[in-house]
Formats: C-alpha cells, sequence, structure tokens
C-alpha cells in the first residue's frame, strides 16, 4: 500500500500538521511519499521522498494549479490513497483530487477500525464507519486525530516538480486575525460562553464568574459571529488555542473546532443542558443544568468565599 | 444574474440520536428538523445578491417530502422559487451523488452565481460544493467569510485556520461554500412567510436528475464509546454548586483551600 501524503505551507512556513499525515500512514502500515508546494529551505521532517513544486513560482494556494502538482505525482507513483489534512487546504483540495480520479473522499477521518476509515457525524454525536467502491482513495484527517509517538528528525529526499496550469481564482493577499483585547494564552483560569447561554445579556453572567474565579472569559464562535463577544476572546481553530489550569464551558456543546483550541486544558468543566453533548467527552465534570441558573449560583457561592 | 442557493435538512443537533434498524444512519423518527446552519448563511448571502442585482433566486433541496418545510423558510427569507429534488432515500446516498444530483438540475439553466454551504451539520462531508463546481466546470471558493461583488468580479475572504483570512478574486460564475458567520441571517416575517406560500416550489423525481453511481457506502453508524472518567453532577442547581466547588478545591490548584 502506498499514500501520497499532502502537506501544507504557507508564506514559506510548513504547517504542524505534516507529522499527522506522517502517523497516519504509520497507522495504517502504508509506505508513503510526500507533496507540498512549499520552499526548499522550510521543509517538514520526514523520511522519505517529497515532491517539491516551488512557492515563490507558484505563488499561495491556487486550487487548479496545485490539483494539476497533485495529478502530476499520483500518475508518477501511482499511490492507493491521496491523504490530506482536513483543514481550510484539504477540504478545498481533496474533492478536486478525489473526482478527477473519479476516487471516493472520506472526509475528516478519525480512526481506522479494521482497515476501514471512521469519521464523525452530527457534531461527533455518532461516527460511521466507511467503505469506498473506488481503488484509488481520497482522505481528509480530523485535526489531532493521529500523532506520531516519535517525532522524526530525518530530512527528506526533495524532488522538484512543475506544471503549466494558470487557475481561474486570484489570491490577492492575506489579511490578519483582528488583534488586541485580551490574551486568553496567559490566564490560568477560562469561563467561557456558548450560544446556550442564551443571548448578549447573558454575558455578564459569566464574566462575572471568570472575575469570582479569578480569570479571563472566552467564547465560542457563535457568540463572537453574533457580536456578543469580541473576536480576540474567541476559543478555537479559527480564534485561540489555549491550555488554562481551568477551563468552564457554559452553554458549549463541543465541536472539534472547539475542542481543538481548549482539549489541552489541566481541568475542565462544562455546564449544558444536554447530558449527550460532545463535550462531555472531554469534560473532567459536566454539570446538567441551565447555565442562566447554576452561574449565579455558583459566583454567589464563590463570592461568599 | 441567475443565483442558485442549495440547502439541507438536518437534525436539531441538541436531539438524542438513536441508530436505524440498518445500523447505517441515524433513526429519523422523533427528531426536530431544520434548515443547515452553514446554509441559513448561503440563503442570507444569495438574497443580498438577489436584492443587489435584481437577480432570480432558486432554492433547491434533495430529500423527502418533509423538506419542504425548510424550503418554505429560504422562500420566506426571499428566495424567488423552490426545486424540490423528491428523493425519500437521500440519506444513504453519498457527497458525488448528491453534487452530481444539483449539477444535473443545474446543467442547462446558465447560473452565474451557485451557493452551498460549506458543510452539513450532520454528514459533515464538506464535499457536495466543490463536487457540482467540478462536475460543471466553474470555479469554487470554499469557506467564504465575505462577499463583494463589483461587475462581474467576486471579491472574497476565505477563512484560514487561526482566524487568518486570504482574500481572493474570481470571474462568474462561480461556486462558493458559505462559512459561519459570514453574514447575519434574516428571520423571515409574517407578511414574508405568508407570500411564500405562493411561490413556486416544484418536485423533481430524483429518477430524472441522478445518473451516477455512489462511491462511498456506509458500513456501520454507531454512538461513540464513552471514554469514562468524566462525572457527570445533575441535579439542584444550588447543590451543584456546592459540590462542583468541593470538586475543585480537592482536585485544582485554583481554588484556596
Ligand atoms: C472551519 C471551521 C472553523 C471553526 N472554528 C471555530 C472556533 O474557532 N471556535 C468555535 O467555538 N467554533 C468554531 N467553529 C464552529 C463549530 O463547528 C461549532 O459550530 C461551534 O463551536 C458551536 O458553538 P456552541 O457550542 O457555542 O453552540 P452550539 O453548538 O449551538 O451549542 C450550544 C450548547 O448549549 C447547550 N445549551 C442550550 N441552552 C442551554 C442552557 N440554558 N444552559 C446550558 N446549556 C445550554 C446546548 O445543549 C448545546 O450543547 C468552526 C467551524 C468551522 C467549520
Ligand atoms: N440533500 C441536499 N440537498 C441540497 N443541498 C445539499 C444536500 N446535501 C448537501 N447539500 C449542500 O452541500 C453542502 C455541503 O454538504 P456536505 O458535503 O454533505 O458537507 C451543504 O451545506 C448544502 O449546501
Amino acid at each position: 500500500m502506498k499514500a501520497l501524503l499532502i502537506a501544507e505551507s504557507r508564506e514559506g512556513k510548513v504547517l504542524g500538521s505534516c507529522s499527522e499525515l506522517v502517523a497516519f500512514a504509520q497507522k495504517a502500515g502504508s509506505d508513503s511519499v510526500m507533496f507540498m508546494v512549499g520552499t526548499d529551505s522550510n521543509l517538514p521532517a520526514y523520511d522519505g521522498t517529497i515532491y517539491l513544486a516551488d512557492a515563490a513560482k507558484y505563488g499561495e494556494y491556487n486550487p487548479a494549479v496545485h490539483k494539476q502538482l497533485i495529478l502530476d505525482v499520483v500518475t508518477k507513483e501511482k499511490p492507493d490513497m491521496i491523504v490530506f489534512s482536513h483543514s481550510s487546504y484539504g477540504w478545498d483540495l481533496a474533492p478536486r483530487v478525489a473526482f478527477a480520479l473519479e476516487a471516493a473522499q472520506f472526509s475528516e477521518v478519525a480512526d481506522i477500525v479494521d482497515g476501514d476509515p471512521v469519521v464523525p457525524a452530527c457534531n461527533s454525536k455518532l461516527r460511521r464507519r466507511l467503505k469506498a467502491k473506488s481503488t484509488v482513495k481520497v482522505l481528509t484527517l480530523q485535526a489531532g486525530a493521529f500523532s506520531l509517538a516519535e517525532p522524526i528528525t530525518a530530512s527528506p529526499n526533495v524532488e522538484k516538480i512543475d506544471t503549466d496550469t494558470a487557475g481561474k481564482v486570484t489570491f490577492l493577499g492575506y489579511e490578519e486575525a483582528p488583534k488586541g483585547g485580551v490574551d486568553l494564552g496567559k490566564a490560568a483560569i477560562i469561563v467561557s460562553a456558548g450560544r446556550g447561554v442564551g443571548g448578549k445579556d447573558n454575558i455578564p453572567m459569566v464574566a462575572a464568574l471568570a472575575k469570582a474565579l479569578g480569570g479571563e472569559y472566552g467564547a465560542s464562535r457563535p457568540v463572537v459571529d453574533a457580536e456578543w463577544v469580541e473576536h480576540a476572546r474567541q476559543v478555537g481553530t479559527t480564534g485561540q488555542t489555549v491550555s488554562p489550569k481551568l477551563y468552564v464551558a457554559c452553554g458549549i456543546s463541543g465541536a472539534i473546532q472547539h475542542l481543538a483550541g481548549m482539549k489541552k486544558s489541566e481541568f475542565i468543566v462544562a455546564i449544558n443542558t444536554d447530558k449527550d453533548a460532545p463535550i462531555g467527552e472531554v469534560a473532567d465534570v459536566l454539570v446538567v443544568a441551565d447555565v442562566k441558573q447554576f452561574l449565579p449560583a455558583l459566583t454567589e457561592r464563590l463570592q461568599a468565599g | 444574474m441567475k443565483i442558485l442557493v442549495c440547502i439541507k435538512q438536518v437534525p436539531d443537533m441538541e436531539s438524542r440520536f438513536k441508530v436505524d434498524s440498518a445500523g447505517t444512519w441515524y433513526d429519523t423518527t422523533e427528531l426536530v428538523w431544520r434548515m443547515n446552519e452553514y446554509d441559513e448563511y448561503g440563503v442570507e448571502q444569495a438574497v443580498q445578491l438577489k436584492e443587489q442585482t435584481g437577480g432570480d433566486l432558486t432554492v433547491l433541496c434533495i430529500g423527502p417530502d418533509r423538506v419542504k418545510e425548510t424550503m418554505k423558510k429560504a422562500l420566506a427569507m426571499g428566495c424567488d422559487r423552490g426545486a424540490h429534488v423528491n428523493d425519500p432515500d437521500y440519506a444513504t446516498r453519498d457527497p458525488f451523488e448528491i453534487g452530481a444530483i444539483i449539477a444535473e438540475y443545474a446543467s442547462d439553466k446558465g447560473f452565474d452565481v451557485i451557493f452551498t454551504g460549506m458543510q452539513s451539520q450532520d454528514r459533515g462531508s464538506a464535499q457536495v460544493g466543490v463536487l457540482v463546481s467540478e462536475l460543471l466546470g466553474i470555479p469554487a471558493v470554499t469557506t467564504i467569510v465575505d462577499f463583494v461583488l463589483e461587475g462581474s468580479t467576486v471579491n472574497v475572504k476565505r477563512e484560514l485556520e487561526g482566524g487568518i483570512k486570504a482574500k481572493v478574486s474570481v470571474t462568474l460564475p462561480a461556486l462558493f461554500t458559505c462559512q459561519l458567520g459570514l453574514n447575519t441571517p434574516r428571520y423571515p416575517t409574517l407578511p414574508n412567510i405568508m407570500k411564500a406560500k405562493k411561490k413556486e416550489l416544484l418536485s423533481i423525481p430524483v429518477q430524472d436528475l441522478l445518473k451516477v453511481a455512489f462511491r462511498l457506502e456506509t458500513v456501520s453508524m454507531q454512538l461513540p464509546e464513552k471514554k469514562g472518567g468524566g462525572l457527570v453532577l445533575e441535579g439542584d442547581a444550588g447543590e451543584l454548586a456546592d459540590k462542583l466547588i468541593t470538586i475543585l478545591k480537592e482536585k485544582t490548584g485554583v481554588l484556596a483551600k
């Protein structure tokens, strides 16, 4: 079995998820080669061959161009699997490659059981085992699902590749995330508000608990999107990654993109009316309660000391 | 300007899910249904674009009869007509089949802009939109959080990890997959709900549009095994607060003993 691992780089820097691709190939017991659009001077640690297209020539991500570069490597290497991260790069590019190869795609693979990929469904409340009809398979891997027991230190053997394809989508530049405000990374205690807090009017209740505990307050994405709380306080894949001593999730369901930002916290308390909420999977304590009743009760007791 | 927006009906994610008798999907008998959250942003963007250009907007949904309820919401938000692809077996279809049905519907209609959600909440494959664009041979931009039309060019922002955005431009026709926070989806007003009742809602049998074979099948669906360890507390709010304080004192260093 051979896997083609699609590494990612942005502005010349390799993104961290590359080692997860290697960990997946190990777990699947598969040989592998790697592909990346990037630069010679910044390569992922990898004990094998990397097909490298020069980022200086191809610029930042361009779907049609990256697709063609990958298809050329597929022709040469004839892999059984083409493996991406389930990231903004992977979920954009993988279906294009799968379509060109008439291959089935497994999205957000979280595990391999008896050779079949397992993917989440319904906000991780269910899991599905899948089988492909096609011989070639395309996979995207859930962030954090596969990790190496031992870090790799080897440098890859580089093979340069090229294409003449042009794309229809023009890249104009990056916009940085809005900065300023709090640095949640420094807080030892974080109390976060989720959509379950019910409205902007209830944010002070969350902030009051954070204050009573001597910490900061954060939020899930819908709370930031609805402008109840500023972006600097968002925890998750598209916000901040935090690992405080105590994380209190108030009315947060526990979607994978939120968990990615907080599951390394030392102690996790979740307050949720839904006993089955996926946040229960990572919580040390799940308090089954309405935040509007529970938070004031807790804050009051903490203030009374 | 001809616009198409694709929506999926999904269960409320706060439901208690059970596996169905075939063991390959969730049991659908006691669920509350709603519009896929990502598609609400798609409908809103499509309606805004229609208002900006005076365009014509179709909403498409594949599913059994009950999805018409969700389509009526899209019509009340401002879509002009509904195309309901009647398919009692939609849940067993893979993303390629769903994409092919949509592409077949769109193939002879000359849509300038197609919106889909970035992913569906129940299946979460994040494939259908891109597959439709590949089948139609038009460019696709995924995970958009900003959309501005100028002439026949669209400037969008794609959301990347860590909150960074990539600014890209594309010439129409094109397909866009919508991310959370793209806009603020409107609530249908009562007069618009009444008006929506008179709008065309065409039903098309899936056999007329499905011309490909599936590539992916579900072997089984399961509830995740509980990792255990986590303590579950239930009861009166005041008592729960006392219990939690005791636990925090015992297990963490954050409260003074
Ligand atoms: C590419 C991408 C990136 C993303 N990035 C992020 C990110 O960085 N951060 C992030 O958070 N999300 C992110 N998301 C969104 C994520 O998938 C979820 O949609 C989001 O985390 C859900 O937020 P929530 O838990 O607050 O809301 P919901 O999922 O709606 O959950 C609300 C919860 O509150 C509970 N509840 C309701 N009422 C009460 C009550 N009265 N008392 C107690 N509990 C109650 C419910 O049972 C439910 O569990 C991203 C998604 C994508 C696709
Ligand atoms: N049954 C369906 N009917 C109409 N559109 C759909 C259907 N399933 C998926 N889609 C569209 O495709 C997007 C991505 O879905 P998925 O690939 O399943 O994650 C959704 O947000 C919808 O816009």
